[in-house]
Order: structure tokens, then sequence, then C-alpha cells
């Protein structure tokens, strides 16, 4: 089943939107790219730079094997062709935040091509995104321009910091699939390690290249946003500028082929400081780096410390659990309650998969979000969950009762067993007991009984609302029901 | 003082500073009075002071026995190789006042064996030249003068013509060049003197100022063979911080100097005979074949058909790295800084002020030839035949084990005669510049005097690490050809 695709409507046409991403990933690594320099957030300006860095004379890079190895395993994670040989080539042009006057990258041949990453849309249909290639370079300095009147500033902590360049191909066709994808790409990246994926921090960078053609025509003009750096700004910016592209068209005007920015202020696009000619980089091949030769017996090794891909997580996830692709794709969605799930699912007796599944996916994750701290430093455990689950699988609690034992165990990290003894919450489902209060309400309430028994069927409601109170809400509602009903023909 | 020092090799010298006839001291003093007059204008830097301290100390460690291989030796080091905490200029004004804070590799290797540096010595601006002559502050002389000219000053070579004076005129015992197109062996030959450029990847080019970084390599340039030996031993090898050098291990080069060559092949590269050669050229090389088959070795003729190529080859991927590697020069984080208002002013009013002339023209050279328009007719193209040009020397090497050539098509010439169009001047490397293209071991050695009475050189080209068949041939030819040493002081 394929949902049908994203439009827009114009004035004179309908339009469909192509998205192609270029999304930056630092390398998750303690040292830079082709220096020593620490790469770790947050140091103050200019303490994390070698001269190599700084692009003093007679400095030479030196490649750091943990960021290929790196690379290497996105690679792999991307189902992607492993290029056992590639290159570095420099870029060059001139900027203060990049000190060689080129960054080194990899231009003519990339450490992976012809990838892929499967998307799981909210209807629960899924696509497949090709990832045209992967490749490894620098990141550069950071100019800030607002701390002097008179000068820009340069830190160039961030600069020789390593990035995995990920190319998408042109296959998403609306804001909706671009976050996804990006939520994917991240999970995917933090599950192998290989990247923080950390957009407010700088980690994962994302540029759009969006372009509009009314329904039937070929692709139109692309133009680039570049520097998103939340999932949200980048579907703002992305349908902000679809349906500017939109109205230049059907002005009469042509887009032009230009980067842009987001404002996220204004909520615009807008176009980049145009520099006076179209920047010519002359990339060549770096002769300072040996071709980088990947060992087959080293891939094989790679492979093997691989964590479970997403993919075929998933796929797992729903073969021993039955569960939907789409409940799995939520529960999927952050790595620390996917945890938190899977553990609880490997403590379960009677609780079923999909029992489970519907409380990590509501209660759970309701109380979750309101957390302040990290999760799995929370005092409510899988083992906490589980009981609970567990507990109304056998009847001896009601799903009711179940929500009060859930709230005070998540506040006091009380093991629900205890919860329920405490407070009494046991259901009661033996008949032995049910049977004496329910005789002992309908003896009470003989004119109403008889009132129900003359035709007055909404009474059952009110005799079952008297017994849950009587019960303190522990009646098991099904058996309630079964007994009331017969105490009552 | 100056009798006893007079004709002393680096080896002799270190001999003697061991033996006790000679301190330290003694040599650091001697070559600072030469070098105060420095009437060759070879020098950029010097630190007396620091000097004669590091001198004392060795002398102290001479005595106490602690001292090591190079204990006390000063050598003079060209300016475009980083000494710690010394002003580095690479002949240019764009470095200003820079100061490295690091150490190049090679020279530490020296350092950590006890030799001494010596002084800075001058180059043509950025190393692009073969005369010296660009350098910003000013030309350094050739210690030699024509016979037919006496007055008249001449280029030493370059780009190492510092070094080369240096040693030549007796301002120093050794030096250290780079050879990029023929920047050692030129300016050696021009100044009578031995110079060395070794396989690329032989020696660490962490801490010297890249011109091409696939051409260039760092060599020793000496009065003798076996000075260029010893001192190899001492720069070569692995470094982590060049991911460019070999990890080959590195042989005792000084052991090759003296052992038979019989036996040896020696090529003859037809396509080195050029049309318009001088004919005393022609005989000088000749001469050289015959001293090195009277010697045991069998002279073969060799063909190297893409020769004519070579030039043109480097031309274009030395302007064309060369673009990239002088882009950092931008007045932000070292050197000079215009002070401007804007970053494009800051750029071009920096690089326009600091860059001279020779440097600018090769800038813009390479830029445009790696731009999109040329990228694949210059740039792509020279990278081709520049495989080619290393094939025809691999295949060489099949028949032979040396290669026989003139170092360079004349004498040294007249500074005030320097060719004004730079095509002319760049096809004075002809016979050096398809080395470095190869990738491959040359030394060239002092051989005779042309008619003028100056120095011509015989070329050594060996296989790729096979240094050591270049110094046990090349001291065969010195042992041979007898050189005049510093000669030109009795012209």
């Amino acid at each position: 089943m394929t949902k049908e695709r994203f439009s827009l409507q114009g004035q004179k046409a309908v339009y469909h939107v192509t998205i192609g991403l270029e999304v930056h990933a630092q390398i998750a690594s303690r040292a830079k790219l082709f220096s020593s320099a620490p790469t770790a957030f947050g140091a103050a300006p200019n303490t994390q730079v070698t001269f190599v860095d700084a692009g003093f004379p007679g400095m030479l890079p030196v490649l750091n094997k943990k960021c290929v190895e790196q690379a290497a395993k996105t690679s792999l994670g991307l189902r992607g062709t492993l290029n056992k040989t590639s290159y570095f080539d420099r870029k060059n042009y001139f900027y203060p935040d990049l000190p060689q006057g080129y960054q080194i990258t990899q231009f003519y041949k990339p450490i992976m091509e012809k990838g892929h990453l499967t998307i799981f849309r909210e209807d629960g249909t899924e696509k497949v995104i090709r990832v045209n290639r992967l490749h490894i370079e620098q990141d550069a300095g950071k100019s800030l321009h607002d701390r002097d009147p008179n000068f820009s500033v340069i830190d160039l902590n961030r600069a020789g910091v390593g990035l995995m360049e990920i190319v998408s191909e042109p296959d998403l066709f609306s804001p909706e699939e671009a976050g996804t994808y990006v939520r994917t790409l991240r999970n995917l990246l933090v599950t192998l390690g290989t990247s923080d994926g950390n957009m407010e921090e700088g980690s994962l960078r994302v540029d759009a290249n969006v372009s509009v053609a009314p329904i039937g025509d070929p692709l139109g003009t692309r133009v680039e946003i570049k520097n998103l750096n939340s999932v949200r700004f980048m579907q703002q910016a992305i349908l902000y500028e679809a349906q500017r592209q939109i109205s230049a068209l059907e002005s009469g005007n042509k887009v032009a082929q230009e980067t842009r920015l987001y404002d996220t202020i204004k909520k615009e696009t807008r176009a980049m400081r145009s520099k006076e000619d179209a920047q010519e980089y002359r990339y060549f091949p770096d002769p300072d780096l040996p071709p980088l030769v990947l060992d087959d017996t080293w891939v094989e090794e790679l492979t093997q410390t691989l964590p479970e891909l997403p993919d075929d997580k998933r796929a797992r996830l729903q073969k021993e659990t039955g569960l939907s692709l789409y409940d799995i794709s939520v529960l999927m969605g952050d790595l620390s309650v996917l945890a938190f799930f899977e553990k609880a699912l490997s403590l379960r007796d009677q609780a079923t998969p999909k029992a489970l599944a519907n409380w990590v996916m509501s209660d759970f994750m309701a109380a979750a979000n309101r957390l302040d701290g990290a999760l799995n430093a929370h005092h409510f455990s899988p083992q906490h969950l589980v009981g609970i689950v567990e507990m109304v699988a056998t009847d001896t609690l009601s799903g009711k009762m179940a929500k009060v034992v859930f709230e005070e165990a998540w506040e006091t990290g009380e093991k629900p067993a205890v919860i329920v003894e405490k407070k009494g919450l046991v259901q009661i489902s033996s008949t032995e007991e049910l049977l004496p209060v329910i005789d002992a309400l309908l003896e009470e309430e003989k004119q109403k009984v008889a009132a129900y028994k003359g035709g007055q069927e909404k009474l059952f409601g009110y005799f079952v609302g008297q017994l849950m109170k009587r019960t303190k809400g522990q009646a098991n509602p099904g058996i309630l029901n079964k007994l009331l009903k017969e105490r009552l023909s | 003082m100056r009798k006893r020092l007079k004709r002393l090799t680096l080896r002799q010298t270190a001999k003697n500073l061991q033996e006790g006839t000679l301190s330290a001291t003694e040599l650091a003093e001697h070559f600072l009075e030469k070098i105060q007059a420095d009437v060759f204008n070879a020098f950029i830097t010097v630190h007396p002071e620091i000097l004669l301290e590091q001198a004392k100390e060795a002398d102290l460690r001479i005595k106490r026995q602690e001292n090591r291989p190079l204990e006390g030796l000063p050598i003079a080091i060209k300016d475009n190789i980083c000494t710690k905490d010394v002003r580095m200029t690479a002949a240019s004004r764009i470095l200003d006042t820079f100061a490295p804070p690091y150490e190049a590799t090679v020279t530490e290797r020296l350092w950590n064996a006890g030799a001494l540096l010596l002084g800075k010595t001058n180059l043509d601006e950025f190393a692009m030249g073969s005369t010296t002559a660009t350098s910003a502050f000013g030309p350094t002389k050739n210690p030699w003068h024509s016979l037919k000219a006496p007055k008249q000053d001449l280029v030493p070579g370059g780009s190492s013509g510092g070094s080369a004076a240096a040693v030549s005129g007796e301002l120093a015992l050794a030096a250290l060049g780079t050879d990029t197109g023929g920047s050692i062996r030129q300016p050696a030959a021009f100044c009578g003197i031995t110079g060395i450029k070794p396989t690329y990847g032989r020696c660490s080019r962490f801490g010297i100022v890249p011109l091409a970084s696939s051409l260039d390599q760092v060599g020793p340039m000496t009065h003798s063979v076996e000075d260029a030996a010893w001192l190899l031993e001492f720069m070569a090898g692995h470094d982590e911080k060049d991911a460019t050098t070999s990890a080959q291990s590195v042989p005792k080069y000084t052991r090759a100097v003296g052992q038979s060559i019989k036996g040896l092949r020696i090529g003859i590269p037809e396509e080195y005979r050029t049309n318009d050669m001088d004919s005393a050229l022609q005989s000088f090389w000749e001469q050289g074949a015959e001293w090195l088959k009277e010697a045991g070795a069998e002279i073969k003729k060799v063909s190297l058909p893409h020769t004519h190529c070579a030039v043109k080859t480097y031309t274009v991927i030395c302007g064309a790295e060369a673009s990239s590697n002088l882009a950092r020069f931008d007045g932000v984080r070292y050197g000079l800084r215009a002070s401007e208002k804007n970053l494009h002013d800051l750029y071009t009013k920096t690089r326009d002020a600091g860059f001279g002339t020779e440097v600018k023209r090769r800038i813009l050279m390479g830029t445009y030839l790696t731009s999109k328009s040329s990228h694949e007719a210059y740039f792509e193209k020279a990278q081709k035949v520049r495989r080619l040009i290393y094939n025809d020397f691999v295949n060489t090497f099949h028949d032979v084990d040396v290669i026989l050539t003139p170092t360079a098509p004349t004498g040294a010439f007249p500074l005030n005669k320097i060719p004004n169009d730079p095509t002319t001047l760049y096809l004075n490397d002809v016979f050096t510049v398809p080395i470095n293209l190869a990738g491959l071991p040359a030394i060239s050695v002092p051989a005779a005097l042309n008619a003028e009475g100056l120095p011509l050189s015989l070329q050594l080209v060996g296989r790729a690490f096979d240094e050591e068949t270049l110094f046990k041939t090349a001291a065969v030819l010195e042992k041979c050809a007898v050189f005049p040493r510093a000669g030109w002081e009795d012209k």
C-alpha cells in the first residue's frame, strides 16, 4: 500500500515537492580527523587547536583511524558499498574559519556509495530512501559576528573535527518524510555510536535541497537551504521554501539556483549574502595523504562489532511480538524508551507483548516525557512495569487500579506488589468474595431491583457503580458484571 | 684556526672535536666571524649568542665523553625549514617576524644527535626559483666567479642558493636544502659542492614549508659524498607526523662510500642529449661515464621517452599544489597582516604586499590550471603524463642500476643576466625535474670546471630507496674528479 504523494496547491496548479538532504554528522571520536586535538563540545574558545588545525607553516595532516572506523561502521549500517580504496581531496576556498585555505574532503571517490535508509511514515507505510554517498571530511571553525562591532571573531575548536557527510538522493517528497528521515538517520548513528547526533549542540546539521514542479512535470530548479539545526525548523523551512518557489513560478518568474538560510524568527528563507562569483573549489587529490585502503579482514571484524541495526531490530521485534510496524516504529523512536521496552519484554511471563507495548506507548511515555532527567536514571524500572502488567494479565489487578499503581510506582519507585498490598488494591475476582457484596446491595436496594426487573435496564449501571464503590474499585469488572447479571435474573 | 679548518669535511671535523684538537666553541667562533662579513648574503638569520652557548655546552659534553655523534657540529638550515623559536621567513615578507613554536622532524633528529644550528640560509621566495634572486632579502652571490669576468656576480643557483653558497663559501661545514625540481642539486652544481635529493618519502616533510607536496624532499648539501651520506643517516626514516614517509629501514649510508662498483650498470639516457647541447658539456658527461667504466661499471644507452614532457608536467603540478599550499598565508593567524576593514581587502592587501612577483605568478598559474576550464586539459593530463615519466624510469631500471646525466645544462650565469622570460628559466631544470616527478633519489657531484672556470657537476639517479648505490657511485666520481674545493679562492 503506497500512500498518495504529498502535494501543495498553488493558484494555477498542484505541485509536487522534491527534497534531497545532506546531513553532516560529527564523528564520535576523542580526537580530530587529522590532528590530535580533542573534540569535546563546550570548551573555551581556541583551547582545542593544534598547529595542524590552525594551518601553521609546515604542518601536515595525519589520519585518525578511529574516524575511519566510525565512518565505515555507518556505511555498513546504511547497507552501502564500502569502497575498499577511497581518496582525500582538497576543496580550496578562502574563509577565516578555514585555516589551511582548503578543506580536506572526499570528492572524487568517497568511502561509501549506494546505501539506503528505510523510513516509516505516520500511516504505517514504509519507504526506502536511497543514500548516494557517505564521505569523510573536516569541519570548519566557527565565525562569530556579533561579539564586537568592528571585528568578527574566530573559534577554531571545531576546525578539523571529523564529519560524515551523508547525501540522500532526492527521494523525499514532504516535510514529514524529511523529518522522519533525519530522525531515522540520527537513530542509526546513535545506535551505532558513530555520532552523538545532537542537533542543538551542532553535532548533526542538515542542508536541504528543495525544488517544486507541477504534477507530472520534470524536476524544478533546486534551492539549497543551509545549516538547519533542528528537525522542526527544517520542516518549516522546507514548507516555506516550497511555497515561495510556487509563488515565484506562478508569478512568471524563474526559481534561481542559489543557497539560502532559514530565519527561525521571521520564519522565512532568504538568500545568503552572495559572493561575487560562484566559488570554484578546484578539487584535486590531497598530496599529503595516501589513498585510504580498507583491509578485508578489518572490514569483516568491524562488521562483527556492529550492534543490531534498526532495520533488523524492527523485523525481529515484529516477528517476536506480533506488533504492528507502526507500533514498533513508535517504540523505536526513542532509544531509551526502546531499551526499556526490550528489557520489559525479556522479563515478561503472562503479560503479552501487545499489552506491554500499549502501556509503554501510553502511560509510560507520557510520564517519561514529563521527566526532567535521564530515563535510565529514574527509579521506575522495566521490572516495575512488568510487575504491573503481569498483575493485570493474571486478573490480580484491574485496569483502573493498575493506573493508580503505575502513578504511585512512578513517583516513589516502590515495587508494584508492595503498593498493591499496602493499599489493598488487589482485584477481587473470586465469586466467594463478590457474591456477599452483591447480595448485600441488592438486599438494601429492593426497590431499585424491582424497578430494574420491571424494565429500567439503566439501573444496572447504577448497581455496578455502587458495587465498585463498596469494593473500593477493586472488583473485577468482568466477573462482577457476570455475577450481578446472574443475581438479577 | 682558519688554516686548521681549511678543507676539513664534516666527518673530519667531528673526529677533531672528539679527539680534542678542536673545540666546538672555536668552531662556532670561526664560522660566526665569517658569517658576520657574509659577503655572499647567504644567511637571513643568525643567533650568535645562542650558538656560542650551545657550543660551550657541547664542549662540556665532549669533555665528559658524553658526546653524541654530531656533537658540536654547526649546520646551516635553509630558511623554509622550521627551527623552534627562530624566525622563519621562507625568504618572504608575508611571514614577517614569524618564529615557529615547533621544530621540523629532520632538524630535531640532527639536534638530538648533538648538531647545532648555525643559521638560516637564503632561498628563492617560498623555494620558487633556480637563482635565489627572488628572495625578499636580496640575492645570494655565488662564491665562484667566471675567469672571463672576475668582477661579475653570479647566481648560486636556487632555490637552496643560500645553503649552497654558505657551504661552498666556507661559511658552513654543511647545510640542509630542499628540492622540488632541482633546488638542491642545481645550486650544489653551480657552487661546486655535493647535494642529494633523497627518495620521496625518505625524509619527513613535517615542519618544512611545502612548495609542492608530492615533489618536495629535504636533503644535505656538503663538501663530500661521505658527509652527505652521514647526515642522511640521521635525517632519514619514518615519521608519524608525516603520512607520506616510508617505513623502510634506514641503512648506514656511509658504508656505501668506498665500495666497489664493479659490474654496476650505468644508464646514459639518449633524450637528455639535447640538440643544442654544448659540446664541452657533452665531453664532460662522457668523461664521467669513462671514470665509472674504468672503475668496473658497465655503460649502457637507455631511453626515457617522455623526458621532453617533464618541464611542462612539473610546471603544472608544482603550480597547482603550490597555489593550494600557499593559501594559508592570509594574514589571519600569523605573519604580515594588512590592516583593513573588510575580509576581502585583508586577504588581497596582505597577499599583495607579502608575496613577490614570482610567487604571485605561480599562484595565479596554479589556480588557473586547476580551475574548471583547465582542470582536465592541464592538471589531470599532467598527472597522467607524470605516470608515464615514472614508468620510463621503472622500465629503465630493469636494465641499469644508476642513470648518469649532467646536473645542469650550463655553469652559473650572471646575476644581472637572469632571463626575463620565466619559461627560459624553467628550462634550466630540464635534467633535474623528471626525477622529482618520479620520486626517485638523485645526487649531484662536482666533477670539473668549464671553460670559464666554473663548476660543472654530474647527476646520478637511482632506484627508489637505493641511496646506497648513489653514494657508492658518487664516491667513485668524487675520487676521480678531484674537484678543487673552494677553488674560487684562487681566482
